[in-house]
């Protein structure tokens, strides 16, 4: 972890639709209490919702963990979506905006890279995606 | 989670209550799609208010929605998209493309009654 | 502190280590309290530094520092410090304190404090030697640590007001019902654009706008991403039910925005503010009419 952690984690298990709903109200409090404005909040929320229905579709199961980060003073919202399940590929092909806006196809990477500040991804074919993205106060 | 959705003389009004689940989203639009055959409805207005989060599913779903209910003969217009959840559904890149929009009710009947009652001349099946 | 697996080495296993050593000093910076903060305190004065707070405040001020440097040389944690640093700024920024002036007075307590172990241990060269050792990298690290609070304070202080300045210069004008003007005028950086989206937004639904007019006649040029982000700004006013007129385009910024891809045919743009109010109140179903002359001016 590159950055200073404030506080507890909070882990989500995404196995279900359900779960969806929770990671991205409890990313929303999370980020609440970090006081970002209530534009942030739609953001985060949504960049989770996206990332958690990914690990539902295409992995069955995984976890969302999120937790309050301090880069020198600069507060931000990490967000680490992790799973299991058959890794993408190619990265690259995923990361591609090609697709329609309603994003029926791929799984919204680009768009949520959109979202936040910070995107990383790390997958392998059979072995398991973790998406990281975090959005800073500013 | 249930929509409950109203009939108000030609038109359905489903108003989300709280946030919808993948699930709850697809029920709405078979029982919005099955609704508008049995009541004949010439329009349908979604309020979507309560949402604070429409996604890529949501959207996609919207649209699916519009689409099946324009295949029948009536219009859709979506109401309520907060600002916050309108700027991030552009941030995402979803644009709602091809689907009436409105601030809110009063707005989504105002466009309702020009569309289908200013046009009720012609017959309206697809786009 | 990581510096005790370092220094403790196995050649001189007769000498104290950095912790007995930092033990000692901080007795002697203890016991000689008063008399050293009473000698900062003067040099402070002489330096002209704090020159906008009262002695009494200056010598309550040193006091509290001066405590929470010797606990932080004494814990070897800068938590409470830092905590106490980012405090301390928070209460002299808006007095007039600057930069200059906290790092000027805490490397003259670092002084103070080294000049006073100079003399404790002048008899012992190489007491003396190992005292410094333990010490100077503990007070240049606190010296940073206060440095960094105050300046990260600041920032934090100009991105507030610099806030503040953005939304005053981003008015919302409702002119007629349901219709709305926003005249932008410099230039659009990231965080204006931001703003400028979130009071659109605001605003629409506020006033129940259906059409807003988006002058940008006093926008000499926007980046590509701004031009993404007005363009972004102009779908998110659709999904609230309202169109945007966008006024005052220059060539350049027409230029633009037809380089990221934009297709300024399907872009609602109308050359001036005039044109686009015209535009807008076409659009809400308004005609004006001139019913008289206008009133006479004296003679």
């Amino acid at each position: 972890m590159r950055f200073a952690l404030i506080a507890d984690e909070v882990r989500v298990p995404i196995d279900s639709d359900a779960d969806i709903v929770s990671a991205r109200q409890k990313g929303r409090e999370l980020a609440s209490h970090c006081g970002f404005p209530s534009t942030d909040l739609a953001v985060v929320a949504t960049a989770i919702s996206e990332l958690a229905r990914n690990i539902v579709r295409y992995a069955v199961h995984g976890k969302i963990i999120l937790r309050v980060v301090d880069n020198h003073g600069k507060r931000g919202i990490e967000v680490v979506a992790t799973d299991d399940g058959p890794g993408i590929p190619d990265v690259a092909l995923a990361m591609q905006d090609g697709y329609s806006t309603s994003g029926s196809l791929g799984l919204g990477l680009p768009g949520t890279r959109r979202l936040m500040d910070e995107f990383e991804i790390k997958s392998d074919f059979g072995k398991g995606t973790t998406v990281t993205v975090r959005k800073w106060k500013r | 989670m249930q929509v409950p959705i109203l009939k108000q003389g030609a038109y359905l009004i489903a108003t989300v209550q709280s946030a919808l689940t993948d699930e709850d989203l697809k029920q709405l639009r078979d029982a919005l799609v099955g609704q508008v055959s049995k009541v004949r409805a010439r329009g349908v207005i979604v309020d979507v208010t309560a949402l604070d989060v429409i996604d890529s599913f949501a959207t996609r779903t919207l649209r699916d929605v519009a689409h099946m209910i324009r295949l029948r003969g009536a219009e859709t217009v979506i109401v309520g998209i907060q600002p916050d959840v309108a700027f991030s559904m552009v941030k995402l890149g979803l644009s709602l493309e091809g689907v009436a929009t409105a601030l809110d009710l009063e707005e989504g009947l105002a466009y309702l009654d020009r569309k289908v009652k200013g046009h009720n001349h012609e017959v309206r099946t697809h786009r | 502190m990581s510096d005790v697996k370092e220094l403790a080495t196995p050649t001189e296993p007769r000498l104290e280590s950095t912790a007995s050593r930092l033990r000692e000093l901080v007795a002697h910076l203890r016991q000689q309290r008063a008399h050293l903060r009473e000698e900062w305190a003067r040099l402070i004065t002489e330096a002209k530094l704090l020159t906008a707070m009262t002695n009494e405040e200056v010598f309550a001020e040193a006091t509290s520092v001066y405590d929470n440097y010797v606990e932080a040389l004494e814990t070897g944690t800068y938590e409470a410090l830092q905590a106490y640093a980012r405090n301390l700024s928070e209460r002299i920024i808006p007095r007039g304190v600057e930069t200059h002036e906290v790092v000027g007075i805490v490397l003259l307590l670092r002084d103070v404090l080294a000049r006073s172990l100079f003399a404790k241990y002048r008899d012992d060269f190489n007491k003396l030697n190992r005292i410094l050792d333990a010490y100077e990298p503990a007070a240049n690290r606190i010296a940073i640590t206060v440095a960094v609070g105050f300046v990260q304070e600041r920032e934090r202080i100009i991105r507030e007001q610099q806030e503040a300045i953005r939304e005053l210069s981003t008015p919302v004008l409702q002119v007629r019902e349901r219709l709305l003007i926003l005249p932008i005028i410099g230039v659009i950086d990231p965080q204006r654009a931001r703003q400028l989206t979130e009071q659109l937004l605001r605003g629409i639904r506020s006033n129940r706008a259906k059409v807003v007019v988006l002058d940008i006649t006093g926008v000499p040029y926007i980046d590509s991403a701004v031009a993404n982000h007005l363009v972004q700004t102009v779908e998110a006013a659709r999904l609230l039910g309202a169109i945007v007129i966008v006024t005052g385009l220059s060539p350049e910024i027409a230029q633009t925005l037809v380089n990221i891809g934009v297709d300024l045919g399907k872009m609602n743009t109308v050359g001036d503010l005039q044109g686009g109010i015209e535009e807008a109140e076409r659009q809400l179903g308004y005609r004006v009419v001139l019913t008289k002359e206008p009133a006479e001016e004296p003679a």
